[in-house]
């Protein structure tokens, strides 16, 4: 059977016209074998433009289209619906990509004219094979896992509940509450950090929409959007949540009382084995630290906390619990973790006393911190003067070449608080000030006019002079070294991926990128989704944000779980790889290939099996199967051998 | 019945398959039986002037083995073609190009060069080059032609049926000899040998696949039950049609692929890279080289039959096929 191919060449304004000859990619584009009209149009994915193609297939009976245009990531879906306007699949088009591939990589006319014609004889000889195929619909679970439970997790999970759907909300801590539950006060308008995250936490803990599964993790994912499988481990706390009041007796009897450095409290203050978290924690329960606790590691002790806690509710037969939990879209809001200031040891932290990273200064401001909210020495004086340092691990070639967004703001924060609670001079070094979000620069010039001396220079060393912590930094408004004696330092360290980033990342089937962050579908208009249908990300798990932001992308990622729950159904691609069993020889190195688990073997049949339903398409399986048994569905090797020669020829 | 006519020739082969066709044992009383042999140089004497004497299709069987290489090769493929009705290409090297066809991953010259100057062995002060032509005193003598490249032999004229192999086993060739006697031969082209990859007929036991570099199998004990793959042998069983019964890792040997590319494999060494390199246990480029370098030969390893039927087909000079 022959194809009537139509094609049609866009102009692209100046993008692509501007170089290329796009006259000439039509007229030679009428001249190849099936094609039987070829036109060039200012904008082809315009209306009129798609009308043009529309109205060819009705009345010259086109039975496939190719596009010469931009790249299908941009206009595909434009022109696939413009052939279905027309009563023709979507998948009987083509796109030869002439802007990105041609016009945009070179000035020279001739070039980008014959390099487009040959990708125009591509598409041409391709589209003859292409086939028609059907998306398909699945039916959507309407409960959302988020995972992970601070600000931007919290602000997803009550947004989905508030709708009226289940939330399964996992934590790997023993209470929600994330980074901002550590912080003090928050910029610009300083309100406390715990006042505006509490009732949060709290309408967590009473939504009758959210299951709340703390201590936990997410093992393993399998299935696809609308219908995933998601197993959560969930570690012992040793402690009968149902019994537990949160009155604490456990921790005040806990023979190791004051003994355990407190994470939560970033090793300033200690704890004991039996602890809550923090006094606002959600759930209000204590836990069992099986690292510490003597009779979990070396199972002797007086028990002291058995005895205390009137509710019996200590528990240490304990064990991890596995579950199984059925979603239909996930939203992860995983967070990030701090720069390790040791690794940049010219920064004197953890060799000299005095020297406290950024959220390690939170703690001490913080009312309920190490020391209630005084900032003190080492030595328990009040500093007298006091160096804040931006960008440590960030804008650094060495470490992390990205802006971690906050820094700048949190430092201005640091220097205010230090201004309102001692006498001390403050110094912040800087190498810009990023002070771009609403009310921000307003609250910098506040602090400037406060008498916080800011000096343009990265802060390049803290040494120790004679027993007395000095800055070094060059001044660059003044052209000047300087060093500065100082009786505490602020390192505000960079906000980098959680060292599990990649398992993660692997458990869930996305992406990351450079930076070590998980990769959104578009860094502009698809901050929030990613490469697997389905799963979406928030916060500072995708890159690093302040708090609106992340307040902001937690209710997008919401929205999505929520459109994807609205709709009852989702579409998935048609592209998919088909494994045929007559040619199939039952070798399995398809097995492993899998991004996303999609095959399976046969036992009887000795046959590797694809589910439709998981496989995206990706083509991993099919370019490593040995005896091509595995085909993908719109990239078949007929079709991909006749572009190749078409583009050859 | 009337007996048939039947010819066997050979090219640039090693004469594995004439073998092959003796080991038939008794059946090849029945192959007397069935035919008149009008050629089979191995078997019986026979000179271009007898075969040029017969009738257009008046041979109703040729099995043809040996790839072609040479202008003498190629005017008796012409000639075969052209007196019998049914024109099998026997074994790997009328199949494929075969182990001569490895050749191509040298030009010409370099050939010559090594094998007529460069050779230990060599006695050639004047470095002289075998020609077409040579005058001498007596007169003219001369030699076929030695092509740049080798071919198969359906490079060179149509052929009616595949027999593949190195050489094609016993069963496979008694299962053609019946298929002759009764006239039940499948429809032309076909390859008269298994549907699927090697791995099909493999008895080893096969698990997902991730290995950490590339063991010949003498340089292991191999595990008999095992795949060898997952044993870091590289096998080319995966992407090689079936229909040998897996006579090589029955014995703890790799299959080498001489049943050439599997039924829906267009390029079997193209496939087997593809395919090895995806178990590779490896997540940076830097490892997967070093992996890489524990493979003796790549290229040699999985064109090992299949070269000149390939996407590469033979060695380029300035990208272009010379």
């Amino acid at each position: 059977m022959t194809e009537r191919i139509g094609v049609y060449v866009c102009h692209c304004g100046h993008n692509i016209a501007a170089v290329g000859d796009v006259e000439k990619v039509a007229q030679y584009a009428g001249t190849l074998d099936n094609v039987v009209i070829a036109r060039d149009y200012k904008y082809m994915c315009s209306d009129p433009g798609q009308e043009l193609i529309k109205n060819d297939i009705q009345q010259l009976g086109l039975t496939r289209v190719v596009v010469a245009a931009c790249s299908p990531r941009m206009h595909e879906p434009t022109f696939k619906g413009a052939l279905e306007r027309a009563n023709l699949n979507g998948y009987l088009l083509e796109m030869a990509n002439i802007r990105e591939q041609c016009s945009w990589v070179t000035d020279n006319t001739q070039n980008a004219t014959e390099k487009a014609k040959s990708l125009v004889r591509g598409a041409v000889r391709r589209v003859y094979y292409h086939r028609p195929i059907e998306e398909r619909v699945v039916s959507v679970n309407k409960a959302t896992l988020v995972v992970g439970g601070g600000i931007a997790g919290i602000q997803a999970a009550l947004q989905i509940a508030e709708a009226g759907h289940k939330v399964y909300l996992v934590e790997r801590e023993a209470s929600i509450g994330g980074q901002m539950a550590k912080f003090d006060k928050t910029f610009p308008t300083m309100d406390c950090a715990a006042c505006i995250l509490t009732p949060k936490m709290v309408a967590v803990s009473q939504s009758p929409n959210i299951e709340l599964l703390t201590y936990a993790e997410v093992a393993q994912v399998d299935g696809y959007v609308g219908n995933f499988t998601v197993t959560v481990r969930q570690k012992p706390r040793y402690i009968v949540e149902d019994l537990c009041t949160g009155c604490g007796d456990c921790t005040t009897a806990c023979v190791l009382k004051n003994r355990i450095p407190d994470a939560f409290d970033e090793g300033l203050s200690k704890r004991s084995a039996a602890y809550i978290s923090f006094p606002q924690a959600i759930p209000l329960k204590a836990v069992i630290d099986e690292k510490e606790c003597l009779l979990l590691t070396k199972g002797k002790c007086s028990k002291n906390c058995v005895e205390a806690c009137s509710r019996e509710a200590i528990d240490f037969s304990q064990k991890e619990t596995v579950r199984r939990i059925e979603v239909g879209s996930i939203i992860l809001a995983t967070g990030f973790e701090l720069f390790d200031a040791r690794k940049a040891p010219q920064y004197g932290y953890g060799i000299y006393d005095d020297v406290y990273t950024g959220i390690e200064f939170e703690r001490l401001t913080n009312a309920s911190g190490p020391t209630q909210g005084k900032i003190l020495t080492k030595r328990g004086e009040e500093p007298k003067s006091v160096a804040i340092l931006h960008c440590i691990g960030s804008r650094d070639e060495n470490y992390q070449k990205y802006c971690s967004r906050v820094c700048c703001m949190s430092s201005v924060k640091f220097a205010h608080l230090v201004k309102e609670k001692t006498d001390a001079e403050v110094f912040e070094f800087y190498i810009d000030m990023r002070t771009f979000g609403k009310q921000y620069e307003e609250f910098y010039t506040r602090v400037q006019e406060e008498g916080v001396n800011f000096i343009r220079g990265k802060g390049a060393e803290v040494a120790k002079v004679d027993g007395q912590l000095v800055v070094r930094a060059e001044d660059t408004l003044l052209g000047a070294y300087r060093e500065i004696p100082v009786d505490m330092v602020v390192l505000n360290t960079a906000l980098v991926p959680r060292h599990d980033a990649e398992k993660v990342a692997q458990i869930f089937g996305i992406s990351r990128s450079e930076d070590g962050f998980f990769l959104e579908s578009h860094i502009k208009l698809d901050p929030v989704t990613t490469s697997t249908d389905g799963v979406h990300i928030a916060g500072c798990c995708q890159s690093p944000k302040d708090i609106p932001d992340t307040v902001a992308q937690g209710s997008a990622a919401a929205a999505q779980s929520l459109a994807v729950i609205a709709t009852g159904k989702v579409k998935i691609s048609p592209i998919s790889a088909w494994s045929d069993p007559a040619v199939c020889a039952g070798c399995r190195i398809c097995l492993g290939l899998c991004p996303f688990k999609a095959i399976g073997f046969n036992e009887e049949k000795k046959v590797a099996e694809i589910n439709q339903a998981v496989c995206k398409g990706c083509g991993s399986c099919a370019a490593g199967c040995p005896s091509n048994a595995i085909v993908v569905s719109h990239f078949s090797n007929q079709q991909l051998l006749a572009e190749i020669e078409g583009v050859l020829a | 019945m009337p007996k048939i006519n039947l010819a066997v020739y050979w090219t640039a082969a090693c004469g594995g398959c004439d073998v092959a066709i003796l080991d038939t044992e008794a059946k090849i009383l029945e192959v007397g039986e069935l035919a008149n042999i009008v050629l089979w140089p191995l078997a019986t004497d026979g000179k271009y002037a007898d075969l040029e004497k017969l009738g257009p299709g008046e041979i109703d069987v040729c099995l043809f083995h040996g790839s072609i290489r040479l202008s003498e090769q190629e005017a008796m493929a012409r000639l075969l073609r052209e007196k019998s009705k049914v024109l099998i290409a026997f074994g790997a090297c009328s199949s494929f190009g075969g182990i001569p066809g490895l050749a191509n991953f040298h030009r010409r010259e370099e050939i010559f060069r090594r094998a007529y100057q460069e050779t230990p062995s060599t006695d050639n002060p004047n470095g002289v080059l075998p020609e077409t032509q040579v005058r001498v005193a007596e007169g003219t003598l001369t030699l076929p032609e030695f092509y740049h490249q080798v071919y198969s032999l359906d490079q060179v004229v149509p052929v009616d049926y595949y027999l593949p192999g190195c050489p094609p086993p016993v069963h496979l060739i008694v299962a053609a000899i019946d298929a002759i006697a009764s006239g039940q031969l499948p429809p032309k082209g076909s390859v008269i040998a298994g549907d699927k990859s090697v791995c099909h007929e493999c008895p080893r036991e096969k698990q997902e696949k991730k290995v950490r570099g590339f063991k010949r199998p003498h340089e292991v004990l191999v595990d008999p039950n095992r795949c060898l793959m997952e044993q870091g042998i590289v096998c080319n069983g995966p992407s090689t049609r079936s229909g040998c019964g897996a006579r090589c890792t029955k014995v703890n040997m790799p299959c080498r692929g001489c049943f050439g590319p599997a039924p829906e494999v267009l390029d079997q060494g193209a496939k087997l890279v593809s395919s090895t390199a995806s178990i590779l246990d490896a997540s940076d480029e830097a490892t997967v080289a070093e992996m890489v370098s524990t493979m003796a030969d790549p290229a040699g390893l999985f064109y090992r039959f299949s070269l000149p039927v390939s996407m590469l087909q033979k060695k380029r000079q300035g990208g272009k096929v010379s």
